[in-house]
């Protein structure tokens, strides 16, 4: 079988400029005293990994090692500086809940511009809004501006719609982080479901008995670099072990 | 190439989604709503009209409407370059989250520019009704320059999107360009008052000068366009989109680097 996504020793590198430099004059002033530094800083150095179709595939390590800007270079956000990614499938991302969303638009607006972003068309949206609406409860509110309402709203709305669609791969940064509970469990539940029609999840999560009891696959980054993969127990109980 | 006419198709809903939350933003909150686009312009014309009829005597027929067209198209010209040079780097935040093709953010903003010329040519009508200017078959044909000059925006409005990424300071330069460029084109005055100076010659280098002298042309003079006039107004407008497209399409791999 086919891995539907493979990551080949991809590595991410950010420029931090140690000065900031934006303005032409800057630039050129720098250029000929030859003084323009970019400190590098590597957030992904030679990862390499493969999801098999129906992979529950979880992503540990301690803030900063790397795992969002994992997820984005798959979710296509961010190129690799070196390496490739290939991704057989369509993909939800929830890395960030809500991107695009535009507050002084009302909740219905709103619906519609973030499909829009995720790539959804017309059509598809009129055919499930009454879903989005009915998975995320808001009823009553629809034609209120989206900043009258709480983040937890926002982010129920937010994964209502991108989980609508029967995706081939799910990205779930963090996203059962935010809300109360009913919706953790409610997300929970709409994730399950979604595996047993064959989807594969890529998942990051602090809570390393979350990962654990939800994962078959898991890999463990630090610093940007692999420190172990395989299977999802043993990385969890090696995990657990150092920290 | 079919790769990406899908992936513009696919995300053609989003073009027009942020086109009406555009026009949705810009007319909410004000009561006169979408006829501002007509009022203002009009009432721009009336200022100009009034204070260049004071200060210069220009030997023009039928000055509002030589103005108002000029000046309509010039805003336009102001209008999408300036919005599209900070649409992407408005759209960070986006942009850092999801996968989104980054050249729909500098197009919406020519679109969302055009859709207003449009509508503020309803100004022009007013004018040239209450002028009683003469109407031409000829005024069909002024979709022709209208729409090379769009494809021209959209050009300069990639590259500028791109350059400025990069480069915030071509925010002020580029003021400095509208503003020169404003000048050196026949907006408020007649093209007649360079003759016997360099401006002959070096004004019609200015594309900005095609554009609004076959607008005109079309529209007062009642005459179509010429062959030479169709092939310069498209020449400037291939040019403006392949330097564009290709400078926005070498760097947008960086953009979220430095956005
Ligand atoms: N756009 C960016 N520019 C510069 N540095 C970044 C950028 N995005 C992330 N980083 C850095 O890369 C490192 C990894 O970040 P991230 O992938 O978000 O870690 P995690 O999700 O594991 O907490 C961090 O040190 C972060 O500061
Ligand atoms: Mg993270």
């Amino acid at each position: 079988m086919e891995p539907i996504i493979s990551v080949n020793n991809v590595s991410m590198r950010f420029n931090l400029a140690t000065e900031k430099v934006d303005s032409l004059k800057e630039y050129f002033i720098k250029l000929t005293k030859g003084s323009l530094k970019f400190e590098e800083f590597w957030a992904l150095n030679d990862v390499s990994i493969e999801v098999m179709p129906g992979d529950f595939y979880g992503l540990v390590g301690l803030n900063g090692s790397g795992k969002s800007t994992l997820l984005k270079t798959i979710a296509g956000v961010l190129k690799p500086t070196k390496g490739s990614v290939t991704v057989r499938g369509t993909i939800a991302p929830l890395i960030e809940l809500g991107a695009g969303f535009d507050m002084d638009l009302t909740a219905r607006e709103n619906i519609y511009l973030n499909g829009a972003v995720l790539g959804f068309s017309k059509k598809f949206m009129d055919e499930h809004f009454q879903e989005i609406v009915d998975f995320s409860e808001l009823h009553n509110f629809l034609d209120v501006p989206l900043k009258n309402y709480s983040s937890g709203m926002v982010a129920r709305i937010a994964f209502a719609i991108a989980t609508v669609t029967d995706p081939d791969i799910l990205i779930a940064d963090e996203v059962l982080a935010v809300g109360d509970y009913t919706f953790q469990q409610k997300c929970e539940k709409r994730m399950k479901q979604l595996i047993d029609n064959g989807t594969t999840v890529l998942f990051v999560s602090h809570s390393i008995e979350q990962v654990k009891s939800l994962c078959n696959k898991a890999t463990w980054l630090e610093h940007g670099k692999i420190i172990m993969s395989g299977d999802a127990q043993t990385v969890c109980d090696e995990y657990s072990k150092r920290y | 190439m079919k790769t990406k006419i899908n992936t513009f198709w696919r995300y053609r809903f989003l073009l027009s989604n942020l086109i009406g939350r555009d026009l949705k933003i810009k007319y909410r909150r004000s009561k006169l709503g979408i006829r501002w686009s007509v009022l203002n312009p009009l009432l721009m014309m009336l200022v100009m009209t009034a204070v260049f009829s004071a200060f210069f005597r220009f030997d023009i027929p039928n000055y509002p409407v030589y103005l108002l067209s000029g000046n309509l198209l010039f805003t336009f010209f102001n209008d999408s370059t300036n919005a599209a040079m900070g649409s992407v780097l408005y759209s960070a935040p986006l942009i850092k989250k999801v996968y989104v093709p980054k050249y729909i953010f500098p197009l919406e903003k020519s679109c969302f520019s055009f859709i207003n010329l449009l509508f503020s040519m309803v100004a022009l009508l007013v004018v040239m009704i209450l002028t009683r200017q003469q109407f031409h078959a000829s005024i069909i044909a002024a979709i022709i320059p209208m729409f090379f000059m769009f494809l021209f925006c959209m050009g300069i409005g990639l590259f500028l999107s791109a350059a400025a990424i990069y480069f915030r300071d071509v925010m002020h330069f580029w003021t400095v360009i509208v503003m020169a460029l404003n000048y050196a084109t026949p907006i408020f005055y007649p093209e007649s008052i360079w003759n016997g100076t360099f401006m002959m010659y070096a004004g019609r280098i200015n594309p900005l000068y095609w554009y609004v002298s076959t607008f005109r042309g079309c529209i007062i003079d009642g005459v179509f366009p010429s062959g030479l006039q169709i092939a310069l107004c498209a020449i400037f407008a291939l040019i403006s989109i392949v330097v564009g497209a290709r400078l926005f399409r070498k760097t947008q791999d960086n953009f979220i680097l430095y956005i």
